[in-house]
C-alpha cells in the first residue's frame, strides 16, 4: 500500500468577520522547476541558498522591450543599467541583445570595458566621477552625463589641459507630477538652472552637447509622468536647436519602470496595477512626437531600464531550517536566506512559493532569515502550506538589486548560477568562503601568534 | 447561459452581487444559471434561497492573478461560464488585466479600461472634472510641510484631509489638520489632499455606459437614511436632470464601458451639485433601477454579448428602497462544505 | 496514561471540518491533524497514535514527536484539549 504524503498536523480556526484575510485557502501550485530544471537538483548540486538567473527570461524581456518600443518609435537604444545587476554573465546577455552599458561608477565603467563595450556605447552617469575616470571616459568618447556644475567645470578643465574634446549630455530634473520629486540629481528645468548649464556647454568649443537625460524616479506606477518628461525634454531639445543651433542627438529617458514586485503595504499585487511596457512606450513615444520634430531630426531614444528587465529573471532558492512558534502562538519559519542577500525584502512582498507539493491547508507564518540579528525578517506575514525542515522555497523577482546590494554579514554570499537557453546550468559567481574574506584582511604583525606560542597554549 | 457574479457579501457594508443577481432574475425570459464567486464561507448571499445555483470560493485579489486565473479555469471546466460580472472595487484591476485570458476561454466581461479606472484616482478626478466643467470641491495637493500654510490662505474651515488612496478626516481648524496630516503622511505618503468641506445632502446616480460614449441608462436617487457608517439604508428615485446630464457627460467623455455610480453632494450654500466620487461598478442599491424601469444589470449582460440595447430615457420617480436586516437560517452542512471544499 | 483530555462534543467530518458543539467554534484540520484528533477521540495513547500515523503516512516515527507536540499545543491554544 502506498502511504499518504505526510504534512505537519495543522488546525486553523474559522474567524467570524467577512473578508477574513486568512480564511481563504492558498491555491498556488508549487514551483518545482525553473526553466525545466528541478529546484531540488539545483540545490543539491550548488547548495542552498542559491541565486538562479534565467538566460531565456532575460533575452525574452529585452527582446520584448525592443519590439514594443521600436513599434512605437523609429530610433531606440537600450543601455543596460549596471547597478541593477552587474554580474558579467548577466551584462553579457544584455550586450548580446544589443544593449549599451549605463554605469554610475568607475569600477562599473571598467567592468563594461572589460566585457568589450566600446567607449561610445557607455553612458557614464552619477554624481561621483573622479578626474581620472572623467579623463578616461573623455579619451574613450564615452557619453558623459553631467550631474552638477562642479563636474561641468572639471570636464572643462580636463579638456583644456589635455587638449581633448568631450561628448556630454546633461541630466535634467523637472516637475512631472510625481512624488517624491527627484531634484537631487542633475539640473533643474523649471528654475532655469538647466538652461544655464546648456548655455555654458554651448559656449565652450571643447564640449559637444549631444544629449539630454532625465530619470524621473524609481518604481514608477504612472506612465503619464513619462509622457510629460519626454515632452519637456523634446521641447527643450527644440529650443536648443532654435536658440543655440545645436542639434541634440539623443534623449535619454532613464529607467524607473516598475517591475511586478509588490511593495509592502500595497494591497493589490503589482501585476494588477503597474502599467505595462506598452503603456510606458506609448507615453514616451507620444511625448516626443508631440514636440513635432521634423522626421529626419527625430532624436535617438535611449532607455536605461534595469529593474523591469531583470527582476523576473532572478530567483532565490532557499531551504527551511526550522519551524517554531512565537510566544503568541504564531507560526514562524526560519529559512537559510536572510536579508543580507535579500535586501529588497525591506520594501517588497516577494512572491514566495514552495518547491514541493503540499496539501490544501495553509497557515499564516512569519518568515525569518538565518542571521542572529533581529532585523533578519524576510516577511512579517505570509500564507504558506505547512513546511517541514528541509523543504524548499522559491523566492521570485530577485533579479534586480539583490545581487548588487547584498552584503557579507554573518553569512557569506552564496553561489549564483545561470540556467542557459540550452538547458545547461553554469556557475556564474562562486560562493564566498573564509579564504575569500581573509584575503582582504591584514592582521598587524604584533597580533600574530607564532606557531610556537600557539602550540604552548594548547 | 451561466453568469458568474462576485460580491455576495450582503452585509451592513454590502457588495452589489445580490442586487445584480436579483435584477437579472427579474427579467421575464431569464433562464440562465448563476454562479456565485465568493471569498468567505459566511457571505450572506450564499444562504439566500433561489439566488445562486452554485458557489465557488475564489482567492483574494491580493493573492495574485495566476491564482485567480487558475481557479477560474477550474470553475469554468465544471460550470462553463459565459460571463463574469465582478462587482467589488478591489477586483476590477485584476479582472481587467485577465480580460484577454478570459476571452480566450470564451468567458466574456464588460469592464472599464485601466485608463478609465485611473481617472477616478483622487488626484486625477479633480483635473478631469475641471477640464469638463463639472463642479468638484476645491482641492489642493500638499506635497511638503511647507505647503501647509496654503490651507489657511485658500480655505474656510472645516476642510477634509484625505490620503491619496484611502481615508479622510474632517478638520474644524488648522490645529486639527496637523494630526490628521501626520497620520495620513506616515500611512499613505505624499501628497495629502486638502478638500473643501461641502455641507449638504447626498445624491447618487447609477448609470451604464456602452463603451462608445453612449449612456444606456441612468437613474438618480437621493439618500433618505444614512447609517452611522455612512451607507445609504434607504433612498428614493428623483427627477433631477442636472444629475442625469452629468452622468451622460462623464460617460461620453470617458467612453465608459460598464456600470458606474456617481456620488454627489448638493451644497446647502450654493444649491449646486459637486461630484465627490466615481465608483467604477454598479452600486449595492442597483436593484432600485429595474424597479423604476431601467434594468441596468440585464442591459449590461446584453451589451457584454455584443447586442444592441435601446437606451432607457425615463424612469419612475418616487420609487423607494429600504434596506432591511433579515436572519437567514441554515444548516451547518452548507457552511461546512464551503469552508472545507471551497464549493457547493 | 495519556494526560491529554480532548473536549467532548467535538465533531470532525471527513472533509476536515471540526465543529465544537459546546462553544460553536469551527475549525479546519488537515489530513494528519484529522487522523490525530480521531485517535485522541478514541482515547488512544501517544505510541498508538504514532504507530497509526507511521502506517498511514510517509513518515518515520522519530520525526513525529516534535510535530505532534506542536499540534497538541495548537489544540491547547484553542482550548480543545485539557491537560490533566
Amino acid at each position: 500500500m502506498t502511504k499518504k504524503r505526510y504534512e505537519r498536523p495543522v488546525i486553523s480556526k474559522h474567524y467570524s468577520g467577512l473578508m477574513n484575510k486568512y480564511g481563504g485557502r492558498q491555491m498556488t501550485p508549487p514551483k518545482t522547476h525553473l526553466d525545466g530544471i528541478a529546484v531540488k537538483e539545483l540545490t543539491e548540486k550548488f547548495g542552498s541558498p542559491l541565486f538562479v538567473m534565467s538566460e531565456k527570461q532575460i533575452r525574452n524581456n529585452q527582446q520584448n522591450a525592443n519590439r514594443i518600443f521600436k513599434n512605437r518609435y523609429p530610433k531606440v537604444q537600450f543601455a543596460w543599467s549596471y547597478k541593477t545587476n552587474y554580474l558579467d554573465a548577466v551584462c553579457s546577455v544584455f550586450h548580446q541583445e544589443n544593449s549599451w552599458a549605463e554605469v554610475v561608477s568607475s569600477f562599473e565603467y571598467e567592468k563594461a570595458k572589460k566585457l568589450g563595450v566600446k567607449g561610445e556605447h557607455i553612458i557614464f552617469n552619477g554624481p561621483d566621477k573622479s578626474s581620472e575616470a572623467l579623463l578616461h571616459a573623455i579619451k574613450d568618447t564615452a557619453k558623459i552625463h553631467i550631474d552638477h556644475f562642479d563636474e561641468l567645470y572639471e570636464i572643462k578643465k580636463i579638456t583644456e589641459t589635455e587638449k581633448l574634446k568631450a561628448k556630454v549630455a546633461i541630466r535634467i530634473n523637472m516637475d512631472v507630477g510625481v512624488y517624491p520629486k527627484w531634484d537631487r540629481f542633475g539640473f533643474n528645468l523649471e528654475n532655469g538652472e538647466a538652461w544655464q548649464a546648456i548655455q555654458r556647454i554651448a559656449s565652450n568649443k571643447n564640449l559637444q552637447l549631444i544629449g539630454l537625460h532625465s530619470h524621473i524616479g524609481t518604481y514608477m506606477m504612472s506612465a503619464e509622468a513619462y509622457r510629460l518628461a519626454a515632452q519637456k525634454l523634446s521641447l527643450l531639445a527644440k529650443s536648443i536647436k532654435t536658440d543655440l543651433g545645436i542639434a541634440i542627438e539623443y534623449l535619454d529617458l532613464g529607467g524607473g519602470f516598475a517591475s511586478h514586485n509588490t511593495l509592502l503595504g500595497q494591497y493589490l499585487p503589482a501585476e494588477q496595477i503597474v502599467p505595462t511596457f506598452e503603456q510606458f512606450a506609448d507615453a514616451i513615444a507620444s511625448g516626443i512626437f508631440s514636440a513635432s520634430f521634423k522626421t529626419e531630426e527625430l532624436p535617438l531614444l535611449i532607455l536605461e531600464t534595469g529593474r523591469a528587465l531583470v527582476d523576473d529573471a532572478g530567483f532565490l532558492l532557499s531551504t527551511v531550517l526550522a519551524n517554531k512558534r512565537l510566544a503568541d502562538q504564531r507560526r514562524a519559519i526560519i529559512i537559510d536566506a536572510g536579508v543580507n542577500i535579500l535586501f529588497t525584502s525591506f520594501w517588497y512582498k516577494h512572491k514566495i512559493t514552495p518547491a514541493q507539493e503540499s496539501g490544501m491547508h495553509s497557515e499564516d507564518v512569519t518568515l525569518y532569515g538565518p542571521l542572529c540579528m533581529n532585523i533578519d525578517c524576510v516577511r512579517e506575514s505570509i500564507v504558506l502550506p505547512p513546511l517541514n525542515k528541509g523543504d524548499r522555497l522559491v523566492i521570485e523577482y530577485v533579479g534586480a538589486y539583490d545581487m548588487t546590494q547584498w552584503m557579507q554579514f554573518i553569512q557569506m554570499r552564496p553561489n549564483v548560477v545561470m540556467i542557459m537557453e540550452d538547458g545547461t546550468v553554469e556557475l556564474i559567481r562562486k560562493s564566498e568562503n573564509l579564504e575569500y574574506l581573509l584575503d582582504r584582511e591584514i592582521l598587524p604583525v604584533k597580533f600574530k601568534k607564532s606557531s610556537k606560542q600557539s602550540k604552548t597554549k594548547h | 447561459m451561466n453568469i458568474a457574479v462576485t460580491g455576495l457579501n450582503a452585509t451592513d457594508n454590502p457588495g452589489p452581487g445580490i442586487p445584480v443577481i436579483r435584477s437579472l432574475k427579474e427579467q421575464k425570459k431569464f433562464s440562465g444559471k448563476i454562479t456565485g464567486l465568493i471569498y468567505d464561507s459566511l457571505e450572506p448571499g450564499i444562504y439566500m434561497d433561489d439566488m445562486v445555483d452554485n458557489y465557488y470560493l475564489i482567492p483574494y485579489p491580493s493573492s495574485g492573478l495566476d491564482n485567480l486565473m487558475e481557479r477560474i479555469s477550474y470553475i469554468h471546466k465544471k460550470e462553463k461560464l459565459d460571463l463574469i460580472i465582478p462587482t467589488l472595487d478591489s477586483e476590477l484591476y485584476g479582472f481587467v488585466k485577465l480580460q484577454p485570458k478570459l476571452e480566450a476561454l470564451g468567458i466574456r466581461t464588460f469592464l472599464p479600461t485601466l485608463e478609465q479606472l485611473n481617472i477616478r484616482g483622487k488626484d486625477k478626478l479633480f483635473d478631469f472634472c475641471k477640464a469638463n466643467n463639472i463642479n468638484v470641491p476645491k482641492n489642493i495637493l500638499i506635497q511638503s510641510q511647507r505647503d501647509l500654510e496654503k490651507i489657511e490662505k485658500q480655505f474656510k474651515f472645516p476642510v477634509v484631509v484625505k490620503g491619496i488612496f484611502y481615508e479622510a478626516y474632517i478638520a474644524q481648524s488648522f490645529e486639527e489638520v496637523l494630526p490628521y496630516f501626520n497620520k495620513l503622511k506616515s500611512k499613505w505618503g505624499y501628497p495629502i489632499i486638502i478638500q473643501e468641506y461641502i455641507k449638504g445632502d447626498e445624491y447618487n446616480v447609477v448609470a451604464l455606459g456602452d463603451g462608445n460614449g453612449g449612456t444606456t441608462g441612468a437613474v438618480a436617487m437621493r439618500k433618505l437614511y444614512i447609517t452611522d457608517k455612512g451607507k445609504g439604508w434607504a433612498g428614493i428615485t428623483i427627477k433631477e436632470n442636472t444629475l442625469i446630464d452629468m452622468a451622460h457627460q462623464i460617460i461620453e467623455k470617458t467612453k465608459w464601458c460598464s456600470g458606474l455610480e456617481l456620488e454627489f453632494m448638493k451644497s446647502k450654500e450654493t444649491g449646486e451639485f459637486y461630484l465627490l466620487e466615481i465608483n467604477p461598478r454598479l452600486p449595492a442599491w442597483v436593484y432600485l433601477a429595474p424597479q423604476a424601469g431601467q434594468n441596468l444589470p440585464a442591459a449590461l449582460v446584453k451589451l457584454a454579448f455584443g447586442k444592441k440595447v435601446k437606451p432607457f430615457t425615463t424612469y419612475e420617480i418616487g420609487k423607494i428602497f429600504v434596506r432591511c436586516s433579515w436572519d437567514l437560517i441554515t444548516d451547518i452542512k452548507k457552511f461546512e462544505t464551503i469552508a472545507t471544499l471551497g464549493e457547493w | 496514561m495519556t494526560n491529554y483530555h480532548l473536549q467532548e462534543n467535538l465533531a470532525v467530518s471527513d472533509s476536515g471540518f471540526l465543529f465544537h458543539a459546546s462553544t460553536g467554534e469551527t475549525f479546519t484540520v488537515n489530513e494528519t491533524g484529522k487522523t490525530i484528533i480521531k485517535l485522541l477521540q478514541q482515547k488512544k495513547e501517544k505510541d498508538e497514535i504514532f504507530s497509526q500515523l507511521v502506517n498511514e503516512f510517509d513518515i518515520e516515527a522519530g520525526l513525529l514527536e516534535k510535530d505532534y507536540e506542536d499540534f497538541i499545543n495548537q489544540l491547547k491554544n484553542f482550548s480543545l484539549i485539557e491537560v490533566k
